[in-house]
């Protein structure tokens, strides 16, 4: 026996090593017709690594402290060696995450990922998602630029917008009557160690879920009901390793190739990935003339525009904002389809999806512009109406899904995968 | 052992008794780290009042000032400004300041304890965007020929009149809000604090 042998021997009799490895990932049978969709989970935990890894070292010379924090930044980037790359990684990474994650999400909205048996294994992708936009909205103020500053007030005035305690939940929330220095002091403790450790441990969750029922397939069917008699594996199924760690790695050189172009030539992709007004330090007396989120949250700040005061509160919007996210949650028990997959769903379905895509990108548009640059009819801005047609079009999608899902007109599914 | 059934009763009020305990320790022991989030003494303490000379404001002149970290817009109204204040009530969403936040000596048509001297907190009461000063009537403001002076909210377009009152169908919920103040003197004011005035 070799000495690596008796070692992992050794191993083995106190921590079960080999059979989590096979467990896990050589005897984990996935499905055998993964496509090109079934990239984006592993290539979500890569850029988690990578905003895990980009960000101790960030840490490393940034100063959270209301007078030093966008000098440390500027520090990083000029004077601290190799600091531009480490910041232009871990802020590439922030918006390569959320890229990455709403393609895994419609994954699953095309394939059915979240029926049952998925249910649980959705809510915590939900939970996760949930987390990846707080760690998101701590994380842009750190630079305390003006877009930082501005953004993170006017969030934080959404809290103040809940009826009753808001005022009080707000300076709660900041730590003072303002956005200020105890505001970035808590928001950097936030970041960097309070929501990553509840992202981890939802990671963890979300695969062991994943793992107990195992993965869904562009066919919708459930692989673990035709067994091979001989080995008790699914017939339809391969083991995850060498199989799909060979092809994941495929997109893993793809996904850097991209990222690195952006890194070195256009890390603020026109303004998109690293606004303008930020690079102008953060001024509590002076608002930006235009004011607008990163863009992965564009899409609920154009709903949050496109809602109107009434009776003297705008805590509507706020309610739409929220609803528009927390109404994911719900997606498995709206869907009442026979079927999975939507190769196999009916015309309702593929045209609720196609305007739910098309909603959200509109919406996330619009979110990025100043609420006049359509012009106006009479006293409303164009793209006000714009937002509020198609933030009415995004919530149909998912409350007329009970109705529609269930009279659509589906295919029969094949009984093995095609 | 002999009597676990006469036992159990006992168990589960101990079990249910030690939980509600734990509960109230638990509770108790999250009541520092929560309150640890509001302002410091030393936050509470920079929202100590602001003196604000006002000598230097001509009248149709604006000046911003701060307190507790917010602008403080101070406004020194014209005659013909006061009269187009007058000329808004019909556009303003509320003429009366009754759903809006601000000391009662500035509860009236003007807003203001002297009608000359306009004081705002000057924070959107949308969303915490800081209005600028469009105190120019006419076209030449951007706003269209029949804006009569005001604020406008760059970030989603809230406009306000000449007595920080929001305008109708903009989204902005309330009139900009009132600081306590008080005039230490003609040409001094106080900001922060209005008794004894």
């Amino acid at each position: 026996m070799s000495t690596a042998r008796a070692l992992l021997q050794w191993v083995d009799e106190r921590f079960p090593l080999t059979a989590l490895w096979k467990s896990q990932v050589s005897e984990y049978y996935a499905p055998k017709n993964f496509n090109f969709w079934y990239y984006f989970g592993s290539l979500a935990l890569l850029v988690l690594v990578i905003q895990i890894v980009s960000g101790i070292f960030l840490t490393m010379n940034y100063k959270p402290d209301a007078q030093q924090a966008f000098q440390s930044v500027e520090y990083i980037m000029r004077d601290v060696e190799w600091g531009w790359l480490i910041r232009y990684i871990h802020s590439t990474g922030a918006s390569m995450f959320f890229i990455v994650i709403y393609l895994h999400m419609f994954r699953a909205l095309l394939y059915g990922s979240y029926r049952k048996p998925r249910e649980l294994l959705w809510l915590f992708g939900v939970f996760i998602y949930l987390c990846l936009m707080a760690e998101a909205f701590f994380g842009y103020l750190l630079p305390w630029g003006q877009m930082s500053y501005w953004g993170a007030q006017v969030i934080v005035n959404l809290f103040g917008a809940i009826p009753l305690i808001g005022d009080d939940l707000a300076v709660w929330i900041r730590g003072d009557y303002v956005v200020s220095d105890a505001t970035l002091n808590r928001f950097f403790a936030f970041h960097v160690i309070a929501i990553p450790l509840v992202l981890l441990a939802l990671v963890v969750v979300h695969l062991i879920a994943l793992h107990e029922v195992g993965s869904n397939n562009p066919d919708g069917i459930e692989i673990k009901k035709r067994l091979d008699p001989n080995t008790g594996h699914p017939v339809d199924g391969v083991p995850f390793h060498p199989y799909y760690t060979v092809k994941d790695l495929v997109g893993v050189v793809v996904f850097l190739g991209v990222f690195s172009v952006i890194v070195f030539f256009a890390p603020e992709v026109g303004g998109y990935f690293l606004e303008d007004n930020n690079f102008i330090p953060a001024n509590p007396l002076q608002t930006p003339p235009h004011i607008a989120p990163v863009w992965y949250f564009t899409p609920y700040y154009a709903m949050l525009r496109a809602v109107p005061a009434f009776l003297h509160t705008q805590f509507w919007g706020v309610l739409v904002m929220a609803a528009a996210v927390l109404i994911f949650f719900f997606l498995p028990w709206l869907d009442h389809s026979r079927v999975k997959s939507i190769r196999y769903k009916g015309p309702y379905y593929k045209v609720a999806l196609a305007l739910f895509v098309i909603s959200f990108v509109v919406l996330g548009w619009l979110g990025t512009q100043p609420t006049d640059f359509l012009g106006s009819v009479g006293k409303t801005d164009i793209a006000v109406i714009l937002a509020r047609l198609f933030t009415v079009v995004y919530f149909l999608f998912f409350l007329l899904m009970p109705w529609y899902s269930r009279i659509d007109q589906t295919k029969p599914e094949p009984e093995r995968l095609t | 052992m002999a009597g676990s059934e006469v036992e159990g009763g006992k168990r589960r009020f101990l079990l249910a008794a030690s939980s509600v305990g734990w509960g109230v320790a638990a509770a108790a022991t999250a009541v520092p780290f929560l309150a640890s989030m509001l302002p410091s003494a030393r936050a509470r303490a920079a929202g100590a009042p602001v003196e604000v000379d006002i000598s230097k404001v001509e009248a149709g002149m604006m000046i911003r000032s701060e307190w507790r970290s917010q602008p403080i817009f101070v406004v020194h109204r014209t005659a013909e400004m006061l009269s187009d204040v007058k000329a808004m009530d019909s556009r303003v969403a509320d003429p009366k300041s009754d759903a809006s936040s601000q000391p009662e000596y500035a509860k009236n048509e003007y807003r203001s304890r002297k009608p000359e001297y306009l004081v705002l907190i000057g924070i959107c009461t949308h969303l915490g965007c800081s209005p600028i000063g469009k105190l120019q009537a006419g076209a030449d403001s951007g706003l269209g020929s029949d804006w009569l002076g005001g604020f406008f909210c760059p970030c989603h377009g809230s406009k306000f009149d000449l007595a920080g009152r929001v305008l109708k169908d903009v989204p902005a919920p309330t009139n900009l809000r009132v600081p306590p103040y008080k005039f230490l003197s003609d040409t001094r004011l106080l900001i922060g604090e209005d008794t004894g005035a």
